[in-house]
């Protein structure tokens, strides 16, 4: 855990240093350029990769009743049939986190200790939710930046997230709400034994990734605030290909550009792929259909098997004794 | 067997934790935790690669010299056929919600039977050989090599999985741990490392047709003294078609139903309900075998095992296949028959039920029915008349089996039926059941008694659950439509619940089923008298002497 925390200190020093001593186009122009690359390029091979091995099998995890006869009522979205089931199996578990929802938690109670109860425990769905779709706002948010002029949506965006009208710059809840979510995410990896056992630098790296790039992101607003004139100037240029001087722009700014450049880097070869993983995940994206519908495996083997002509002539004599038909009778299996 | 140490004791002695990572904790093999391995002769008749004697407990496993690089391969390969596995290996993010919903880990406290870390084993194989990160970082990302230990490591605890799948449920990315320990056991086979349980199974399935291996006329015999039974309880005998051609229906069921107690109970219901109903049906002595334990060993296995079932149905000219109460059969019916062997020979037809007209769209292409979907269709027509009250003395409740349950979506049949034919049916808490149902702790082949301690392990999240509503229901049966769980649910509730009994489906069906002509039932199929029944005749004496 403090390795990967000290990684992205050293990270974020690293540019911070960098660019206060002149090296502000490496971290905020090269660096953001190339990590875009590598993780669009980087994803596509990824979902490539994953793309080029067939589904030999229909192995949907069936979550709820089947389509069966006219009076049994089927989990049309829990047990999909159908292209439509599915479709909607899939939002469910993308928009809505499906399967995270129906965590529990088991505990031990009892005189004895011998009885298990199984809670609901809806904990880490709703940080999961949370963090997921404050990290999207966060980043349409951001569009004011990259566009111009500014999208009316975004505009809307920020009304919304400032709504509470604390303070001045306004307090965006997402910045906040996306911290708040981020250490309980983190805290479950060091206080809950199961998890901090099996958690590696893998895990806690990208964590401590996203809350520096939080930090950063919230000092720039509140704190040592940024030229804000001056950096969407400088975005722009980045964004119409032709960068202008950094020339002026707080090196914090470049500390958290790199940050998440470092994110975008690590992204496609790392977990975080999963963003791109779960539309391929075979135990959901599949009907439960494959009695109605034959599925193909690609790499099928031929058959090969102990058939009943080689049973029976393994068997005959004793078959014949109970009686049991034969395709030839024991006298004229010789022949 | 060893003596079992108490329920209390058992959960009591569970380890805490260990301080030590576990990429440095070595297997234990301490006999009592381990299956006994697969023979010799065995894995030659199957022609399996590699096989060699050996024993868990010794240090020196056998493998072949160039296993390194036979297993590197055997991955790889495996790779590029399945894209779970690589989906599974890259994209698992150790959220951990899947860690307490593993009933092996529920049982044994071993950190290396959360799901997660169970994959993990795998994961950090992969790493090493497959991921740019994990050939520059190793080990502080969690790669690691292959040596003799982590092959070991990966026996213990793909034999310490049940392939249940309850952890796929509950995972946000779907990843299913049932996948994942298939093919490490297949990675194992290529090197000469499986367990007697199965193979010797899988032998007798292969060769026999049966998993015990019985010869086709013992296992007429059988099945004929089965129903004698019938008559001695019902004075109907009911027919047992065997091999016959043309049947509309060919039926097939596990085989353990004709041999073990109590599964041969509901072999005998299914024979009353078919003569009830006049069935043009036949079993085959060839194909007798509905369970699967192919499945357990590699996808290639699972298809030669299967194969039986549509080459029988053609040589006979059968219609259709009914498939009898089972759990992984139905796994390997539902998701993988047609792809393994169909399509379903040309004979053969959408199966229509002769006696009430519905067309099984659900099965159009298999065109395998399960016979819960069948009966709860007759019922649901009012085609067989009950008398639930010949079950009043049992309070049961239904044990979801994992294969039906998650890889097939059967949960509302047998309910119906059971709500039919029993007056007190009770549901055991509602994260235990359907599809969040607990595996009977012994299922992919680990029924067998050497890790009987590591089973009640593994069983005590349904145990559990089983006491809960016996306790508070005075429950004192469970159904449940799986032979293997048949097989194994008894000493699990004899351990966790004792006093209740286990029971398939169609023996309740055919102790409330009143048939044409049969005799004033006394007794159950169990013939064990029937409660109520001897003051009711004394009752009606006495009626008539006033």
């Amino acid at each position: 855990m403090f390795l990967s925390l000290l990684l992205v200190l050293l990270i974020g020093a690293v540019a911070w240093a960098g660019s206060a001593v002149g090296f502000a186009s490496l971290f905020g122009v090269a660096l953001p350029y190339l990590a875009l690359a590598v993780f669009i390029v980087g994803m596509v091979c990824r979902m490539a990769y994953w793309a080029k091995s067939p589904v030999p099998f229909c192995i949907p995890t069936t979550g709820g009743q089947e389509q069966s006869l006219d009076f049994i009522k089927q989990a049309k979205f829990d047990c999909p049939n159908t292209r439509i089931g599915v479709f909607v199996r899939m939002f469910l578990e993308i928009f809505l986190f499906r399967s995270l929802f129906r965590n529990t938690q088991a505990d031990l109670v009892g005189n004895n200790g011998t009885g298990t109860v199984y809670y609901s425990s809806k904990w880490l769905w709703c940080f999961a939710l949370v963090f997921h779709y404050c990290f999207l706002l966060v980043f349409l948010r951001h569009f004011r930046f990259f566009t111009e002029p500014v999208p009316f949506w975004t505009t809307c965006l920020e009304t919304l997230d400032g709504v509470m009208q604390i303070g001045a710059p306004r307090f965006f809840m997402t910045g906040g709400i996306l911290l708040a979510a981020l250490l309980f995410l983190l805290g479950r990896r060091v206080f809950n034994e199961q998890l901090r056992y099996i958690s590696l630098v893998n895990d806690y790296f990208p964590l401590w990734l996203l809350v520096g790039i939080v930090c950063t992101g919230v000092c720039l607003r509140y704190f040592d605030k940024a030229e804000i004139a001056m950096v969407k100037i400088f975005i722009m240029g980045i964004t119409h290909f032709s960068p202008v001087s950094p020339d002026g722009i707080t090196p914090l700014f470049f500390a958290h550009v790199t940050l998440v450049s470092a994110l975008l880097l690590y992204f496609p070869f790392s977990k975080l792929a999963h963003m791109g993983g779960i539309f391929f995940s075979p135990t959901r994206n599949m009907a439960n259909n494959s009695r109605r519908v034959r599925h193909i495996n690609p790499w099928n083997p031929p058959k090969q098997y102990f058939t009943y002509a080689e049973y029976e002539d393994t068997y005959r004599d004793v078959m014949a004794e109970v009686g049991l038909p034969l395709e030839k009778e024991p006298d004229r299996a010789a022949e | 067997m060893a003596k079992l140490p108490a329920p209390q004791d058992l959960l009591a002695s569970r380890p805490p934790f260990q301080g030590e990572h576990w990429l440095d904790i070595k297997p234990d093999f301490v006999p009592g935790g381990f299956c006994y391995p697969a023979k010799k002769e065995t894995m030659e008749l199957l022609h399996m690669p590699n096989p060699h004697e050996w024993d868990p407990a010794a240090d020196d496993w056998g493998l072949p010299e160039n296993w390194e690089q036979t297993i590197c391969d055997a991955f790889a390969e495996r790779l590029e056929k399945h894209r779970s596995l690589k989906l599974f290996m890259d994209i698992c993010v150790r959220c951990g919600a899947c860690a307490d919903k593993c009933h092996f880990f529920l049982g044994t406290n071993d950190p290396k039977n959360m799901p997660v870390l169970r994959a993990e084993l795998l994961r950090s194989l992969y790493r090493r050989d497959h991921t740019m990160l994990g050939k520059l970082l190793g080990k502080t990302i969690g790669a690691r090599g292959w040596d003799k230990n982590v092959v070991k490591e990966l026996f213990c605890y793909a034999y310490q999985c049940t392939e249940c799948r309850r952890c796929s449920l509950f995972c946000p990315y779907g990843i299913d741990t049932a996948e994942i320990t298939m093919i490490v056991r297949e990675l194992l086979h290529e090197v000469g490392l499986g367990t007697h349980w199965i193979m010797d199974p899988v032998k007798n399935c292969s060769f026999t047709g049966n998993h015990l291996g019985i010869q086709p006329h013992s296992f007429v015999e059988i099945v004929e003294m089965l129903a004698d039974d019938c008559e001695t309880v019902t004075g109907i005998r009911p027919k047992t078609p065997f091999n016959q051609k043309n049947a509309e229906i060919l039926f097939i069921t596990p085989s353990g139903d004709v041999f073990a107690d109590p599964g041969i109970y509901t072999f005998m219901g299914y024979l009353m309900l078919f003569h009830e109903l006049d069935l043009d049906y036949t079993f085959s002595t060839y194909a007798s075998e509905g369970g699967n334990f192919g499945s357990f060993t590699s996808f290639n296995m699972a298809k030669k095992l299967n194969a039986k079932m549509y080459a029988e149905a053609e040589r006979l000219n059968a219609k259709w296949i009914l498939g009898g109460e089972c759990g992984h059969m139905w796994r390997v019916i539902n998701q993988y028959m047609d792809t393994y062997n169909g399509p379903a020979p040309a004979n053969m037809i959408l199966p229509v039920s002769p006696i009430t007209g519905t067309t099984f769209t659900n099965a159009s292409s298999t065109k395998m029915v399960h016979i819960a979907e069948f009966t709860a269709d007759l019922i649901h027509h009012n085609k067989l008349n009950f008398d639930p009250g010949r079950n009043d003395h049992i309070i049961t409740t239904f044990h979801d089996s994992c294969n039906p349950a998650r890889g097939l979506g059967l949960l509302d049949e047998p309910r119906y039926v059971l709500n039919a034919v029993c007056n007190n049916f009770v549901e055991m808490p509602e994260n235990t059941i359907r599809e969040q149902t607990f595996c009977c702790g012994a299922g992919s082949g680990l029924n067998t008694e050497e890790i009987m301690e590591l089973r009640m392990r593994a069983g005590m999240p349904r145990g559990n659950a089983l006491r809960y509503v016996q306790q508070k229901f005075g429950v004192n049966h469970m159904a449940c439509v799986c032979a293997i769980d048949r097989a194994t649910l008894p000493p699990l509730a004899n351990y966790w619940a004792p006093g209740v009994t286990v029971s398939g489906l169609h023996e309740l069906v055919a102790n409330a089923l009143v048939m044409k002509g049969e005799q004033k039932r006394t007794m159950d199929l169990r013939q064990e008298d029937l409660p109520g029944v001897e003051e009711d005749e004394s009752a009606a004496q006495e009626g008539e002497g006033e």
